[in-house]
């Protein structure tokens, strides 16, 4: 389980704290109690959906039914940066697999893991971007590339890492 | 209220309003086959297997969800119908291993006896099983999740009945699964052990930690003299394993069966059940003469302790003392039974044969060492005594009887008691009566204390000093009265506690036991046992007084203690 926040005192989770006297009691808001937990962490940490139960009196199993039924909420600290690959047909046909396989080598993710370690990436694979003109297409954040070839990718995170003033990530 | 009638296969039927077709065509005869269905629980309609064609509805109805109207037509074999659940049938199929043979439920399935009966030979889908790791991680209970079929019904047992929360539902579609909270292993959830599950469960994807093979290691040991102890319990469900009706099968003969597979010596947990009741009604005596915390709580079940550490931390003062006679006997086998029988207790291996998942842990809690060896080193349940009969061919029901072995067998009709919610309670107040007044209660029995309810109270008159009682089965009921403890509120004096509905008899480690019905049954062949007894009272019981004159008596107080008494530890888990 989490255990950020342990030690010193985590201001997201007073924030959390403060949230919940508005739900005490309310199991039936559960939704809204995720969407703005999520605001303040970025993700739903299991630390947090105990406090939840807590106040809502509602079973954590049942949270965690409630966090693993929507596509909206994440169980896990997200990227700052989310990088959205279509993987409908039109970009697999026109080699939307070899894009995604660059990505995943290019931010080093092994073993199924969506996040990169620092906190700067997650790669999410979509169904459709609806923009089948442009396969294949990535987004990452609000920006989209079309006709993007494996050959681009480095260069395009590169432009993300510094963004943020990092190394640039070498491949 | 007027009845219903309507027609299932053109015979007409009369209901009262509010059946189910379901409900309807089993009062009629008719056999529609079930599988989320459960006859103690709430109606799901998730699997819809039960659908049936009805005059007038375009689409198939389920029969659980669909309640009956006057006039309506149902017809239950027509080729549609029968089409549509080979259907279903073959898509549950797709998902489900078909390693039947090596299942523990093997011959004991719904799902297995649909597909016998629908006659799927082939199947047009393609297999995909799950391919998940089974949980192993608690020491009572294993999960496979890949023979899950979401029906729902062990969430169900163990959120409503239980009101632990420790399964849900999650994940979605296709991805759906039945996980412990939050994801996590089994031991880390609250899960307290009960073992309800298992009965809820149609298949074999819950089951009990099995551990045949650490008896059959310890009986080929030639430096091991293996001693077992038998609770109340397992002999009032084991003829069920061989078809039979409860509580057929003697005892005589069950003591004859257990030597026959090898046990060295064969013992009674009935006897250290009489011990509890004079070591817990002392307690309570003493804790309403001196002021103590009241009221107490019994302590004999496990999953109940867990279930107080885990959710009631503040109440674990409440709870009696006394170790469960389980442990009880486990601590005695290995210091006092080694005595009298000269036997070095280092090559005792002590087996306990319970109705119960939740004591392989209670086994293993650190503390219950206080014979300076492990008190009770195996627990098997009684379906694995079954599996163990069935193994070695051994047919307790075709054998002469046999006595319990000496010193630790002797039982009073109070410690058959046990076996049922509400019998530790009556087995205390006789005791308690007893040693307050000097005085036999009469009549001994207490009616208001035994049956299927849920919470039973009853008041005892001690020389004008009311005591207050209360007995209660499954944790949805202990909850309910832990909560009026918690706020101060409980006008109790003692109240027991039994996890399980219906108490041991049903316990999670049982023989499978598919409704309370079956548990009614136990439970009356329970009271006929307890009324052939010569010793009605724990009390009366010569090796349980011998005991304490020979032994305890004699022996420095605080080792006493320690044998007998046990404490409590919070147990914090995400809830």
């Amino acid at each position: 389980m989490c255990s950020c926040g342990e030690g010193i005192k985590d201001l997201r989770y007073t924030a959390l704290e403060k949230m919940l006297e508005n739900y005490q009691h309310c199991p039936e808001k559960i939704i809204p109690v995720l969407q703005e937990t999520q605001g303040i962490f970025g993700y739903i940490p299991a630390a947090a959906i105990q406090q939840i139960s807590n106040a809502l009196d509602m079973p954590s199993s049942e949270i965690f039914g409630v966090v693993t039924f929507y596509g909206q909420f994440h169980l896990q600290a997200r990227g700052k940066n989310i990088i959205r690959i279509c993987s409908g047909t039109a970009c697999h046909v026109r080699g939307g697999g070899q894009v995604l396989d660059a990505i995943v080598k290019g931010l080093g993710l092994m073993n199924g893991r969506t996040t990169t370690e620092d906190l700067m990436f997650t790669l999410e694979p979509v169904a459709c971007l609806g923009a089948c003109g442009m396969a294949p297409v990535i987004m990452i954040n609000d920006d989209t590339y079309g006709r993007i070839s494996p050959q681009e990718v480095p260069a395009i995170l590169a432009h993300y890492k510094e963004k943020e003033g990092g190394q640039v990530w070498v491949a | 209220m007027d009845k219903i009638t309507l027609s299932i296969n053109g015979n007409a039927v009369s209901v009262a309003p509010g059946t189910s077709i379901l409900s309807a065509a089993q009062q009629a005869g008719v056999n529609i086959p079930t599988l989320c269905h459960h006859p103690d629980q709430e109606i799901k309609a998730n699997c819809r297997i039960c659908v049936v064609e009805v005059k007038g509805y375009v689409n198939l109805l389920p029969a659980c969800a669909t309640l009956v109207s006057e006039g309506m037509e149902v017809k239950t074999t027509t080729a549609r119908v029968l089409e549509a659940r080979r259907t279903i049938l073959e898509l549950i199929l797709a998902r489900h291993p078909q390693d039947c043979l090596h299942c523990m439920r093997n011959g004991n399935c719904e799902l297995q006896n649909l597909t016998s009966a629908y006659d799927l030979r082939q199947t047009a889908f393609s297999k995909e099983p799950r391919r998940l790791p089974a949980d192993f991680s608690s020491p009572a209970i294993v999960r496979d999740p890949n023979k899950c079929i979401l029906c729902g019904r062990c969430t169900e047992v163990c959120s409503t009945t239980q009101t632990v929360h420790a399964l849900g539902m999650a994940y979605r579609g296709y991805d759906a699964l039945v996980v412990p909270s939050l994801g996590q292993d089994l031991l880390a959830s609250p899960c307290v052990m009960c073992g309800q599950c298992i009965h809820a469960c149609p298949v074999g994807a819950i089951g009990e930690r099995e551990q045949i093979g650490e008896l059959l290691t310890a009986l080929a040991d030639p430096q091991k003299i293996v001693v077992t102890q038998i609770a109340p319990s397992v002999r009032l469900a084991i003829a069920e394993e061989w078809g039979r009706e409860s509580g057929s099968l003697p005892m005589e003969q069950l003591v004859a069966g257990i030597r026959n597979i090898g046990f060295d010596y064969v013992l009674n947990t009935n006897f250290t059940a009489d011990l509890t009741v004079m070591e817990e009604s002392r307690e309570l005596l003493e804790r309403i003469t001196t002021g103590g915390t009241l009221p107490m709580f019994t302590s004999c079940c496990p999953a109940w302790i867990r279930f107080a550490e885990i959710f009631f931390p503040q109440l674990l003062g409440h709870i009696s003392s006394c170790k469960s006679p389980q442990q009880m006997f486990g601590a005695l086998v290995k210091t006092y039974w080694a005595e009298k029988t000269g036997i070095d207790p280092a090559q005792i291996y002590s087996v306990a044969i319970m109705p119960c998942t939740a004591k392989k842990y209670e086994a293993l809690r650190p503390e219950m060492k206080d014979s300076d060896y492990p008190d009770v080193d195996l627990v098997l349940t009684t379906r694995e005594l079954g599996r163990l009969f069935h193994m070695t061919g051994v047919n307790p029901f075709n054998l002469e009887g046999s006595d319990f072995d000496s010193w630790m067998s002797e039982y009073s009709g109070a410690g058959v008691l046990f076996g049922a919610s509400g019998g530790v309670a009556e087995a205390a107040l006789r005791t308690v009566c007893q040693a307050a007044t000097g005085q036999e209660l009469p009549p001994l029995d207490f009616q208001e204390l035994r049956g299927m309810q849920g919470v039973k109270t009853a008041e005892l008159n001690l020389n004008g000093d009311i005591i207050k009682v209360a007995a209660v089965h499954s944790l949805s009921n202990a909850r309910e009265l832990a909560e009026a403890v918690k706020a101060g509120e409980s006008p109790y004096h003692f109240i027991e506690v039994m996890a399980c509905p219906g108490g041991c008899i049903g316990g999670g480690g049982q023989a499978f036991t598919s409704s309370n019905q079956l548990r009614a049954c136990r439970i009356g062949e329970l009271y006929n046992e307890e009324k052939g007894r010569i010793l009605r009272n724990a009390h009366d019981n010569n090796e349980v007084k011998h005991l304490y004159e020979d032994y305890l008596h004699n022996s420095d107080e605080s080792a006493v203690h320690e044998l007998l008494h046990t404490h409590y530890s919070p147990q914090p888990k995400v809830l």
